[in-house]
C-alpha cells in the first residue's frame, strides 16, 4: 500500500518573503517533471501552509510520507530539485538540510491551541479546515446547546482576553448577553498594532476559518447578529484569506441565515483599518467602524452596554475567538488544565529582538521567562550578555535579567510593571540603551496619540522632550524627577489605556535601569555606546596606520592627518556619526 | 424616570438615574472645574479637568462622562485631586502662547480664570510649542489654534447644533489640531457658535479685534433685529460703539446665534445713517434740514390731503422692524391723528 | 407658531413644508436638529432641495405651488390607513365628514402628477406624520406667497386637525415669523382691518371701545393693504403716503409698477435708518434710530414679548422711531404724549386682554408669550390648551388651483423667491455688513445642472432672467439644490431685485402677493468681459 506524500511549504508574510512562492512552483514542476505522481500513484501534493512559527528558517518545508515527517529548514527553489530527487524518488532524505537540534528545542515547550492549524492547513481551503474538526465546534453549539451554557463553558475555560487587558472572555458574553437591545454587535479586534507583535496576523493568515468560527459561537452566545472584523489594511494577506474564508463559510451556509440549520442569523463584514494605532482601544476601534475619527470614548458606558451605534457590543482580540473552537471541542477542563491559577491556557508570543530564534511561539501561561528566552528562543544572537526582556509592547514594561525566572502570565507580569499584552516580547541585549528604549516606545505613543485628551497629547511629549534631552546629554539633575512626575500624571490621568500605560516603559526603565538614566544625565555617558550625541571618537595614534579611510569617511571635516602620520579628530567639529569609527579596519577609531 | 441616591462630599443628594456626575453636582450647587464640558453638548472627556473620586474605583473618573449610581460615595476635592488638575492645568499652559496681555479673550477666558484660580504659570513643563503660519481668511471667525486647547467643544457645536461638521480633529499625538477638510479656509454658516462655546481665545469674532475687552464696556441685554426668531442677544459696546455681540447660555435661545445675529451689527455705524432730515427740493435733490421744519412741512401736507381728499387718500406702512411701541402708535396716529385704517406692514412681504 | 421653539425639541416628527429653515431661522433649525439628534424624523416638502433636507427622513420635491394637492392627499392616506385621531375628531371638530369626501379624489396616484412627488413617498410621510401624536408643522413664506396662500394654510391646519396634533406640547401648526417683530407688528394692528389685538375696526362695540381709549371719532371703514394702497397709489386714488421703516420698491412686487406708483404720490415721506430705494422717492425723509439704539418691546414668532434696550445712542440728530411719531402728531394737532415707551406699551396692554398681565417689569428674563391675561399668568408657551376659541375647529374643504401664472412657451421656468442665510431681506442692514458682503454680496440665480447644460451656461455666467413685468442680469449658481425647469433668486439684492420679475397676483383673502411662482425666460446676457477682449 502506497503511503501519501504531503509537501507543506511555509507561505507566511516570512515565508513569502524568503522565496516560498517560487519554491511552491519549482515542486509543482519538478513533481510533474520526475514523474512522481506516477511513483506516489498521484497522492502526491504541495501545499502553501499559513506561518510555522520559526521565521528565521524560513522557507521552511516538510515532507510527510506516511507518520514520518522530514522538516527542511532554508529552502530556496533551487533545492527543490534536488529533495524530489533524493527524498521523493530515491527515498534518502537530504541530510544536511534537515532543521537542527534547535529546531526540536523551539517547539520543545511550546503548547498550540490557537497555533494548531497554522503551518498544517491550507488556510485558503474550508475543507482542509474541515478536515481537523473545523465548525464542528460552533455546529455543536448552535444545535445542541443554549447560549448560557456556551457561556458557562467558556467561563468555566478560564479564557481571559488576549488582547492584553485579560478581562475574562466568558464573563464579556455573559454581559453582552444579559445587555437589553434588540441588535448587538460582535467585533473582532484585529487591529495589531504593537511594534514586533504580529500573532494575530499570523493567525488570520494561517488560520482564517477558526477565527470566524469563534465569532458565530461568540455571537449566538450574546445573541448578536452582525459582527465585523476590524483589520489593519497594512495585512492585505490576512485581508484576502480573510475574505476567501468569509465567502466559503457563506456557500457553506456557517454565515447568513439559519445558520447549521439552527434558527440562529449572523454574518461578518471585514472593516479596514487606516492605521491609527489607538483604534486597537476598543471604544476607538468603535467610534472608527462608525465613521468618525478613532478616538476612545470614555468608559463606562461599556461597549457591553452602548457600543457601536449605541448598541451593546462584545469586542474580543482575535487570539481570543481563535481559542474558542478548541475550548468546545475538547472542553474547558482541557483548556483550563493549562496555565496557571488565574492565566488558564495558552498565549501566543511573538519572540523577537536579539533572540536566536525570532518567531511567533505558543506556550502555556506560567512558563517563565528563562524557559521562553534560552529555550525556545535559543538564547541572545550575539552572545553579548542579556539584558532585559521588553513584554507588551509600547504599554508595557522592560523586565530585566535578575528577574528572567518569573512566571509568565496576566498577575506575575503586572507585579513588576509590565504587561502580557498582546504579546509582543523583544528581547534586548547589552548592546541596546535602555533610555533608548524607553525614547523609543515613547515616541511611538506619543505620534500615535489621538490627541483627545490633554494628559496623552502634551503629557507624553514633555516626557519625550526629556529623553530626547537625556539621550542627547542635556539632560539635568531634576530629568528624572520630572520624568516621575509626568509618568505618574499621565498614568492617572489619562483619558483610555494608551495613554494610562504610556509611561510603562519609561516607569519599568527608570525602576531597574535607573543608573543608565543617571550616567547619561550626570556623566553624560551612554552605557551601551548607543545614543549618539553621547559619544566622544577619538584616534588611537599608536594603531593607526594613516590609511585616510576615517578622512574620507567624516562627512563634517573633522578628521585631519597626512599620509604615514597617524590622523586626529577635532572634537569641536565631530557630528559623532560614527562613520569613522564603521570604516576603520584597524579598530584604531575608539569610541566612548 | 428613576431616581439615584448618592453622596457627593459627605452631601446626601438624590437626582435621576441619566445623569451624570458632573450633572448631579451642578444641580445641587457643586462646582467641579473643567474646560471641555458644555451644557449643551454630549460629553467629551478630554480635558480631564473634572476628574473626581469614587469609593472602591481604584483610579479618578471624569465626572462629565460618568453616569451616576446608588450608593456612590463621591469626593470632588482632595489634595490629590487638585495636584492633577493642577498637573493637567500645567500641560495645557506649556503649550499655549500666554499672551493674555493682547489677547481679546482675557477676562471671559475659562483657561485663564482656571490658571488664576490654580495658581498655574505653565512653567514646571515648559517645551515645544505648537505654531502656525498659515492664518484662515474667512471674513468673519478668527482661529487662533495656537490658542487651542482641542476641548473639542467647536467640534461638536459644529456637529451636534448646528449640523454642519465643517471641522474636526486632524493629524495625532502633539500635532493634533482642529482643522477644516484639506485645511482650507474656514466656508461654513459662520453661526459663530464655535466662537460662543471656545473656552479660550482661539476663536473669536474677526470684527472684534482690538475694540475693547472689558474696560469701560457696557453690555445691554437686548432682541436681535433679524429674523422672527427673537433670539436674546447682548450687545457689548464701548464709546457709543457696538464692538461685539454674544448670547448668554441661559437665554431661551442657549446662547446661539446665526451669523446675522453674531456678525451682522456693523450696519449700525454705517457712513450711509441718516442723521438729519431731509427735504427734496425742486432740482430733486434732497437737502439737510431742522427736524422743526422736516416736521411741519410733512404734517402740512398731511392736513392738505386730508382737506383736499379726505384721511382715506392717505396711507401708512408701518414696520415689522420697528417695536410694539411704535407700531401702535404709528396706526393710533394714522386712525386717531389722520383717521384713516389705510395702514399696512409688510407681514406679506 | 401655537408651539413655542424650545418645545421643538421633543417632537418625534417634523414636518417642514414651503420653510428654508436652516438658512432663514437659523436658532429654530438648530432646535430641530436637536430633536433630530434624539430621534425626531423630520420630512421636508419643497421645491428646493433646502438645507434642512440633510437631517430628513423624507424628502418631498414638489413642484412650485402644489401644496394644497400634496396636504389634500396626504390627509386622504391618513384617512384612508386609519390614522386619524377619532376621539379629537369627535370631541373637538367640525365639518369631517364632508372634508373626507372632498379629498377622496386626492389619491396618491394623482397628487404624484400634480405634485412631482412619487406616490410612495407621499404615502410615507403620511404615514410618518399621521403616525405620530407628536408632530408639529413648520412652514413659512413657501405656503403663505401664493395666489391660493390662504387656502394652503388651512390646507395644513386640516391635517392638524385630522391627526389631533394641536393643543398638546410637541405638536402644533407653526409659521415662522421673517422679520424680528412681524408678529408685533400684526398684534398691534398695522392692518387695515382690525384694532390693536385683532380687534375688528367694523365691529361697533370695538370702534366704540377704542374712541373712547382715543378720544377721537374713528372710521369704522377697514382700509388698504399695502399691496392695494401701492395700486391705489398708481391709480392716483391715494394721495399722500408715510412710510416708518420699510422698503417697498424691493420687497413688493412688479418693482417698476411699484416705482411707478410712488411716483404717483402727491407726497411721500419717509423715515428709516438709510437713504433706501424708497426713501430716495420721497419728498421728506426722516433718520430714525435702529433697533440697537432704543428702548421698547419686540415680539417674536412663538408670541414672546421681549425687551429691546438701548446699547448705543442715535447717530447724528436721528430720532427713535416713537420720537418721530409723538412729534409729528403733535404738528398734526392731535398730540400723543408719552414720556416713555412703558407708557405705550402699558396704553395698549391695557386695550388687549391677551397682553393684560404683562409689565416692563415682567418681560425681564426670557419675556412672555401671550396670552398672559393676569399678573399672576405665566404666559402661554403653546395655544389652545383648553380647547379653541370658536369652540369646535371646523375642517375646511380646500380646491386645488393652479398659480396665477404658469409656464409657457415663452416664459418656460417656474421663478421661486427667497432668502439666503447671509442677507436679510432687502439688504438695507445686512449689505452695509462689510464681512457679509464679502462673503455673500453678489446676487446670484439658482439653476439646476441639467437646464444650465442645455442652455450652455456655467456656474459663474452671467444671464438675463425675464418676466412679463422685467429683467434682470445676474449670474448662474449651478446647483442640483433646486429641480429642473424651476428657478431661484435671493430677494436681496437691489441690482439683481427679484422683485422686477415676480407677479403681484394677490391671495383674495390676505392679499399676499404670489413671491414663490411666476414664469421666466432666460438668456445669455452679452459678456462685458468679452466685449473688452473683442471677442
Amino acid at each position: 500500500m502506497a503511503s501519501e506524500t504531503l509537501i507543506r511549504v511555509c507561505m507566511g508574510p516570512a515565508g513569502i518573503a524568503a522565496g516560498g512562492k517560487q519554491v511552491i512552483e519549482a515542486f509543482h514542476a519538478a513533481l510533474v517533471d520526475a514523474g512522481v505522481s506516477a511513483q506516489v500513484r498521484e497522492r502526491c501534493s504541495s501545499h502553501q501552509v499559513g506561518c510555522m512559527g520559526l521565521c528565521a528558517r524560513d522557507v521552511l518545508v516538510e515532507v510527510h510520507q506516511g507518520d514520518v515527517k522530514t522538516v527542511y529548514q532554508y529552502i530556496k527553489p533551487d533545492m527543490v530539485q534536488r529533495i524530489v530527487d533524493e527524498h521523493l524518488v530515491a527515498g534518502k532524505p537530504i541530510t544536511e538540510w534537515l532543521v537542527d537540534e534547535v529546531y526540536a528545542s523551539f517547539y520543545r515547550k511550546q503548547i498550540k491551541v490557537v497555533l494548531a492549524d497554522c503551518g498544517r492547513i491550507d488556510p485558503e481551503d474550508i475543507d482542509a479546515y474541515e478536515a481537523v474538526k473545523g465548525y464542528e465546534a460552533a455546529r455543536e453549539c448552535l444545535t445542541n446547546r443554549r447560549p448560557e451554557e456556551v457561556i458557562e463553558e467558556v467561563k468555566m475555560s478560564g479564557l481571559r482576553g488576549r488582547g492584553g487587558a485579560g478581562f475574562p472572555t466568558g464573563l464579556k458574553w455573559e454581559l453582552g448577553r444579559k445587555s437589553r437591545g434588540d441588535d448587538k454587535y460582535i467585533i473582532c479586534n484585529a487591529d495589531e498594532g504593537d511594534p514586533g507583535a504580529f500573532m494575530d496576523r499570523a493567525v488570520i493568515e494561517g488560520s482564517p476559518h477558526a477565527v470566524i468560527e469563534g465569532m458565530i459561537i461568540g455571537a449566538f452566545s450574546m445573541g448578536a447578529r452582525n459582527g465585523y472584523v476590524y483589520i489593519r489594511a497594512e495585512y492585505p494577506l490576512a485581508v484576502e484569506r480573510l475574505k476567501k474564508a468569509l465567502d466559503q463559510a457563506r456557500t457553506r451556509g456557517y454565515l447568513g441565515k439559519g445558520i447549521f440549520g439552527s434558527a440562529f442569523d449572523f454574518d461578518i463584514k471585514i472593516k479596514l483599518g487606516a492605521g491609527a494605532f489607538v483604534c486597537g482601544e476598543e471604544t476607538a476601534l468603535i467610534a472608527s467602524i462608525e465613521g468618525m475619527r478613532g478616538m476612545p470614548r470614555p468608559k463606562p458606558p461599556f461597549p457591553v452596554n452602548r457600543g457601536l451605534w449605541q448598541k451593546p457590543t462584545v469586542i474580543n482580540n482575535v487570539e481570543t475567538f481563535a481559542n474558542i473552537p478548541a475550548i468546545i471541542r475538547n472542553g474547558c477542563g482541557w483548556y483550563a488544565g493549562f496555565g496557571t491559577d488565574k492565566s488558564k491556557g495558552t498565549k501566543v508570543f511573538a519572540l523577537t529582538g536579539k533572540i536566536k530564534n525570532p518567531g511567533l511561539i505558543e506556550v502555556p501561561m506560567g512558563i517563565t521567562l528563562r524557559e521562553i528566552i534560552e529555550e525556545i528562543g535559543g538564547g541572545i544572537e550575539s552572545g553579548r550578555p542579556f539584558k532585559a526582556v521588553q513584554t507588551g509592547g509600547p504599554s508595557g514594561g522592560c523586565i530585566p535579567a535578575s528577574m528572567l525566572d518569573i512566571a509568565v502570565d496576566y498577575e506575575s507580569l503586572a507585579k513588576v510593571g509590565s504587561i502580557v499584552g498582546s504579546g509582543g516580547m523583544i528581547v534586548l541585549d547589552a548592546d541596546d540603551c535602555m533610555v533608548n528604549v524607553a525614547k523609543y516606545f515613547v515616541q511611538f505613543t506619543q505620534s500615535e496619540s489621538c490627541g483627545k485628551c490633554v494628559p496623552c497629547r502634551v503629557g507624553t511629549k514633555r516626557v519625550l522632550e526629556t529623553l530626547e534631552r537625556i539621550t542627547t546629554g542635556k539632560g539635568k539633575e531634576d530629568d528624572i524627577e520630572r520624568l516621575e512626575k509626568l509618568a505618574g500624571g499621565i498614568k492617572a490621568m489619562s483619558l483610555c489605556g494608551l495613554g494610562q500605560t504610556a509611561p510603562n516603559p519609561v516607569l519599568s526603565t527608570l525602576k531597574y535601569f535607573r543608573d543608565e538614566y543617571e550616567a547619561h544625565i550626570r556623566d553624560k555617558k551612554c552605557p551601551a555606546k548607543v545614543c549618539k550625541g553621547l559619544l566622544t571618537y577619538s584616534i588611537d595614534e599608536a594603531t593607526c596606520k594613516a590609511c585616510g579611510a576615517c578622512l574620507r569617511a567624516c562627512p563634517s571635516g573633522a578628521v585631519s592627518g597626512e599620509k604615514k602620520k597617524p590622523h586626529r579628530i577635532d572634537a569641536a567639529k565631530c557630528v559623532r556619526c560614527g562613520a569613522c569609527f564603521e570604516v576603520c579596519k584597524f579598530g584604531s577609531v575608539n569610541r566612548e | 424616570m428613576a431616581m439615584v441616591s448618592l453622596t457627593i462630599n459627605g452631601k446626601k443628594i438624590t437626582v435621576p438615574d441619566d445623569l451624570t456626575i458632573l450633572e448631579a453636582a451642578n444641580r445641587h450647587g457643586i462646582a467641579i472645574p473643567n474646560l471641555c464640558k458644555h451644557p449643551q453638548l454630549t460629553p467629551f472627556g478630554g480635558c480631564r479637568l473634572c476628574v473626581v473620586e469614587i469609593k472602591g474605583v481604584p483610579r479618578p473618573v471624569a465626572s462629565c462622562t460618568t453616569p451616576v449610581n446608588e450608593g456612590m460615595e463621591i469626593t470632588t476635592v482632595t489634595e490629590q485631586l487638585e495636584q492633577h488638575r493642577k498637573f493637567v492645568l500645567e500641560l495645557i499652559l506649556s503649550d499655549h502662547p500666554n499672551d493674555c496681555m493682547t489677547c481679546e479673550s482675557t477676562g471671559s477666558c475659562q483657561l485663564q480664570e482656571l490658571a488664576y484660580t490654580y495658581g498655574v504659570k505653565g512653567q514646571e513643563y515648559a517645551g515645544e510649542r505648537r505654531t502656525y503660519a498659515k492664518k484662515d481668511g474667512n471674513p468673519f471667525i478668527e482661529r487662533d489654534l495656537e490658542k487651542c486647547i482641542l476641548c473639542g467643544r467647536c467640534v461638536k457645536v459644529c456637529q451636534e447644533i448646528q449640523g454642519v461638521e465643517a471641522i474636526d480633529f486632524g493629524y495625532r499625538g502633539f500635532k493634533s489640531k482642529i482643522t477644516t477638510a484639506y485645511e482650507d479656509d474656514l466656508n461654513c454658516e459662520f453661526c459663530g457658535q464655535c466662537v460662543h462655546v471656545c473656552p479660550t481665545g482661539a476663536l473669536t469674532g474677526k470684527l472684534w479685534k482690538r475694540k475693547g475687552r472689558y474696560e469701560g464696556v457696557k453690555e445691554t441685554d437686548t432682541v436681535c433685529p433679524y429674523c422672527g426668531t427673537g433670539c436674546n442677544i447682548t450687545v457689548h459696546s464701548k464709546n457709543n460703539e457696538i464692538i461685539r455681540i454674544t448670547s448668554r447660555p441661559w437665554t431661551w435661545n442657549e446662547g446661539f446665534l446665526c451669523v446675522k445675529g453674531r456678525f451682522g451689527y456693523p450696519f449700525v455705524s454705517s457712513p450711509d445713517r441718516l442723521t438729519k432730515p431731509l427735504i427734496k427740493r425742486k432740482s430733486g435733490e434732497f437737502e439737510e434740514t431742522t427736524w422743526t421744519a422736516a416736521l411741519e412741512y410733512t404734517a402740512s401736507w398731511f392736513r392738505k390731503i386730508r382737506e383736499e381728499h379726505g384721511p382715506d387718500a392717505l396711507g401708512g406702512l408701518s414696520s415689522a422692524r420697528c417695536t410694539n411701541e411704535e407700531n401702535y402708535l404709528f396706526q393710533k396716529f394714522m386712525r386717531a391723528g389722520i383717521g384713516t385704517n389705510n395702514v399696512d406692514h409688510c407681514a406679506r412681504l | 407658531m401655537t408651539n413655542s421653539i424650545a418645545d421643538i425639541e421633543g417632537m418625534e416628527v417634523i414636518f417642514i413644508i414651503g420653510s428654508n429653515t436652516k438658512e432663514t431661522h437659523p436658532v429654530i433649525a438648530n432646535r430641530m436638529i436637536k430633536a433630530y439628534r434624539k430621534g425626531a424624523k423630520i420630512i421636508v416638502a419643497d421645491p428646493r432641495a433646502v438645507p434642512m433636507v440633510k437631517f430628513s427622513e423624507l424628502y418631498l420635491p414638489m413642484r412650485p405651488g402644489t401644496d394644497i394637492a400634496l396636504l389634500n392627499g396626504m390627509g386622504q392616506v391618513i384617512v384612508q390607513e386609519g390614522l386619524q385621531n377619532d376621539e379629537f375628531i369627535r370631541d373637538k371638530t367640525e365639518g369631517f365628514d364632508a372634508w373626507k369626501d372632498s379629498v377622496r379624489d386626492f389619491t396618491p396616484e394623482r397628487v404624484s402628477k400634480l405634485t412631482g412627488v412619487p406616490k410612495d413617498d407621499i404615502i410615507r410621510a403620511a404615514r410618518l406624520y399621521g403616525g405620530s401624536r407628536k408632530a408639529g408643522i413648520f412652514y413659512t413664506m413657501g405656503i403663505t406667497q401664493h395666489t391660493c396662500g390662504t387656502d394652503n394654510v388651512k390646507a395644513i391646519a386640516n391635517l392638524a386637525t385630522l391627526t389631533g396634533n394641536i393643543g398638546r406640547p410637541h405638536t402644533g401648526v407653526n409659521p415662522l415669523r421673517g422679520q424680528n417683530n412681524v408678529q408685533g407688528a400684526s398684534d398691534m394692528a398695522c392692518a387695515p382691518n382690525v384694532y390693536p389685538g385683532y380687534q375688528r375696526v367694523d365691529l361697533p362695540e370695538v370702534q366704540q371701545k377704542f374712541e373712547q381709549a382715543w378720544g377721537k371719532k374713528l372710521s369704522p371703514k377697514p382700509g388698504l393693504t399695502t399691496t392695494e394702497m401701492i395700486h391705489a397709489a398708481h391709480d392716483k386714488r391715494l394721495k399722500g403716503l408715510y412710510i416708518m421703516g420699510e422698503n417697498p420698491v424691493l420687497t413688493d412686487p412688479n418693482q417698476h409698477h411699484t416705482i411707478e406708483a410712488l411716483k404717483n404720490l402727491e407726497f411721500l415721506v419717509v423715515q428709516d435708518i438709510f437713504l433706501t430705494e424708497t426713501a430716495k422717492l420721497a419728498q421728506v425723509v426722516l433718520p430714525a434710530a435702529c433697533s440697537y439704539e432704543k428702548e421698547g418691546t419686540y415680539t417674536n414668532t412663538e408670541r414672546r414679548v421681549q425687551r429691546v434696550r438701548r446699547a448705543v445712542n442715535a447717530p447724528g440728530e436721528a430720532w427713535d422711531d416713537l420720537s418721530i411719531i409723538i412729534a409729528l402728531s403733535r404738528h398734526l394737532g392731535y398730540p400723543m404724549e408719552y414720556r416713555s415707551p412703558e407708557l405705550v406699551f402699558n396704553e395698549f396692554a391695557g386695550l388687549w386682554p391677551a397682553l393684560g398681565g404683562m409689565t416692563y417689569d415682567r418681560l425681564k428674563g426670557r419675556g412672555l408669550a401671550w396670552p398672559c391675561p393676569t399678573p399672576e399668568h405665566h404666559g402661554t408657551e403653546y395655544l389652545y390648551k383648553d380647547g379653541f376659541p370658536k369652540g369646535k375647529v371646523p375642517f375646511v374643504q380646500i380646491a386645488f388651483k393652479e398659480p396665477a401664472e404658469v409656464t409657457s412657451d415663452d416664459y418656460p421656468f417656474i421663478l421661486t423667491t427667497g432668502r439666503n442665510l447671509y442677507q436679510y431681506h432687502s439688504g438695507s442692514m445686512s449689505r452695509r455688513v462689510p464681512p457679509i458682503e464679502k462673503h455673500a454680496g453678489r446676487a446670484y440665480v439658482e439653476m439646476n445642472r441639467s437646464d444650465a447644460e442645455r442652455l450652455s451656461v456655467a456656474d459663474g455666467d452671467r444671464v438675463i432672467v425675464s418676466s412679463r413685468r422685467g429683467e434682470v442680469t445676474i449670474a448662474v449658481r449651478v446647483t442640483n439644490q433646486v429641480s429642473a425647469g424651476t428657478l431661484f433668486i435671493p430677494m436681496h439684492y437691489a441690482e439683481a431685485a427679484a422683485n422686477v420679475l415676480t407677479n403681484d397676483a394677490l391671495d383674495p383673502t390676505v392679499k399676499i402677493p404670489e413671491f414663490k411662482v411666476c414664469a421666466v425666460q432666460v438668456t445669455s446676457a452679452p459678456k462685458a468681459a468679452s466685449l473688452a477682449t473683442g471677442g
